[in-house]
């Protein structure tokens, strides 16, 4: 079962563009990363999904929930955390954590002590004295300490420190490890590349890939590392190239015995290909599309 | 409830000072009354000589010297003018705020529906504007009967009870506004509130702009015609009332449909 479903989701904000016919479907149980550059669309799909914004067109329905008609069960379902946090000012962070549970009709307190213990989080602090890092540590445990079914997150690691961070994931495991769906935006490659199954790339709006971050990596595209090539390599499917001391590195999109015959004209002292890493699947197709 | 609880909590301070100020100033001018009272005849020769302003405050119709006369005149500067500008900035600020401090999405990723987070809103403004009345009311009873011999207590009341309404009123539109607007609306309503204010005083003083009065709520609140008449305008408050559930209605129907920023 399909803990997302989205259907041709269109949203323009007047005539700017926020997402344009977008389709998508996220498993039950998945870790699902999110993938695109600032302005790409994620955070209007986001908000498409919680009810915060109406699509111009197209539909989506989470966890069996329409979007449009059963906001209110999607997200007594949902844990979202936003990409800038804010919370009313004046409030101390366990009345914050209190209000939280309190919309929500349940005693979370229990469940935000071993949540803020693990994250650092001092509860007694004032909203206004909270740093970038300590708002969205705040953030998360309101997304996380309901245990929801699924939980939706834009952006969930600016701000933090890497130690922070590698405890955050390491909730997020243990709670997709019970059977928790996890749907995360990240610009952040490597993050993606690390704790992710499958992965969507978007673009001005539009889905450019969908599949496992395996297949992802393992695309089409190859990271051919030559080392004392003497002569420059010129061919329409070789991009990305980078020359340093005696070694060129350059992506390779076309068909292997192409480029063998390509090679074979060359002199090179030695030779690796390798997939690339998810960073470089991410430019390619970027740069596939016209960047 | 838990965000009605949660709204009454955050406007406690404004709420407190509202209706410390109202009290105080409406305590001053019940205090100085047997003073006043005996520099009337002055007075009076002083607004008989005011021309339209006259008529404006509705001082041609009612005796100034007498408690009941300078009660409605200065509860309708104090009480009127305090009230509309508390109800106008609660009303104004009620759904607004959320988005103008970024807090929208807070709320809104919470399982509560977004006709259900503008009903307790609206029922915590009605919650506010009741509390500080029956301070203020209950304060200036008080203060009344101890200084003031047989006080006028029903006229009183229907002076309170036309300015109550008014303050509903004005809440109410300027709830309707709130859904409309994403940006720090306490100037929004402190406008609201002084335009209608003012519209009143321009209906007063020529009869070319009398049709101003459907439009404001300060004409049913007239104490000369409470006074004279021993009721508020009617016609005035239906017109009113209608305003008010048109804001009402506007609230839900935008703030039910409208992407939140």
């Amino acid at each position: 079962m399909n803990a997302i479903q989205i259907k041709n989701l269109t949203k323009y904000y007047g005539k700017s563009r926020g997402i344009v016919d977008l389709s998508l479907n996220v498993e039950k149980g998945d870790f699902f990363g999110f993938i695109g550059p600032n302005g790409a669309g994620k955070s209007t799909t986001i908000r498409l999904l919680l009810g915060l914004i109406n699509a111009t067109d197209g539909d989506a329905d989470i966890l069996g929930f329409n979007v449009k008609t059963q906001t209110t069960e999607i997200l007594k379902r949902v844990g979202y955390l936003p990409s800038d946090a804010a919370f009313y000012n004046g409030m101390r962070v366990k009345e914050i954590l209190k209000l939280s549970a309190d919309l929500r009709g349940i005693d979370c307190s229990t469940e935000a002590e071993s949540l803020c213990r693990r994250l650092d989080l001092d509860i007694n602090k004032k909203v206004e004295q909270l740093s970038l890092g300590n708002r969205k540590k705040v953030g998360i445990v309101c997304a996380l300490q309901h245990r929801p079914e699924l939980y939706i997150l834009d952006e969930p690691t600016s701000g933090l420190d890497p130690l922070i961070q590698h405890e955050f994931y390491s909730i997020l495991q243990e709670r997709n490890q019970e059977g928790a769906t996890i749907f995360l935006s990240s610009h952040i490659l490597s993050e993606v590349a690390r704790y992710c199954k499958n992965a969507a790339i978007i673009r001005d709006g539009k889905l450019l890939a969908c599949d496992s971050v395996s297949n992802l990596s393992h695309s089409d595209v190859k990271r051919v590392t030559l080392k004392g090539v003497t002569k420059a390599l010129q061919n329409e499917n070789i991009r990305d190239i980078k020359t340093e001391d005696n070694i060129t590195s350059f992506l390779y999109s076309g068909k292997p015995d192409a480029l063998i015959k390509e090679l074979s004209k060359l002199h090179f002292d030695d030779i690796t290909i390798t997939d690339p890493d998810l960073s470089e699947v991410f430019m390619h197709y970027y740069k596939k599309e016209g960047m | 409830m838990t965000l009605l609880f949660y709204e009454l909590r955050k406007n406690k301070i404004s709420l407190l000072i509202w209706t410390a100020a109202i009290s105080f100033m409406l305590g001053v001018c019940i205090i100085i009354f047997p003073e006043m009272a005996g520099q009337m005849s002055e007075m009076e020769n002083m607004f008989a000589e005011m021309g339209a302003f006259t008529e404006a405050f509705g001082m041609d119709r009612i005796n100034f010297g007498e408690f009941i006369g300078y009660f409605g005149v200065e509860c309708g500067n104090v009480l009127g003018m305090g009230g509309a500008f508390f109800a106008a900035v609660t009303g104004v600020t009620a759904l607004a705020t959320e988005e103008s401090h970024n807090t929208a999405e807070f709320l809104l990723s919470h399982p509560i529906s977004r006709k259900k987070i503008v009903g307790l809103k609206l029922l915590s403004v009605i919650a506010q504007i009741i509390i500080l009345n029956l301070v203020v009311i209950g304060f200036v009873t008080l203060l009344t009967a101890v200084i003031i011999d047989n006080p006028p207590y029903k006229t009183m009341f229907l002076i309170y009870l036309a300015y109550f309404i008014l303050q509903l009123q004005v809440a109410f539109i300027c709830f309707g506004i709130s859904a409309f607007v994403k940006f720090n609306a306490i100037g929004l309503g402190i406008g609201v509130g002084f335009v209608f204010y003012m519209t009143n005083i321009l209906s007063n003083i020529t009869k070319d702009l009398k049709f101003l009065k459907y439009i404001t709520p300060f004409s049913y609140t007239d104490s000369a015609d409470i006074i004279t008449n021993g009721h508020m305008t009617y016609k005035y408050v239906f017109v009113g009332a209608a305003l008010a559930i048109i804001g009402i209605a506007l609230a839900f129907i935008k703030y039910t449909k409208k992407d939140i920023s």
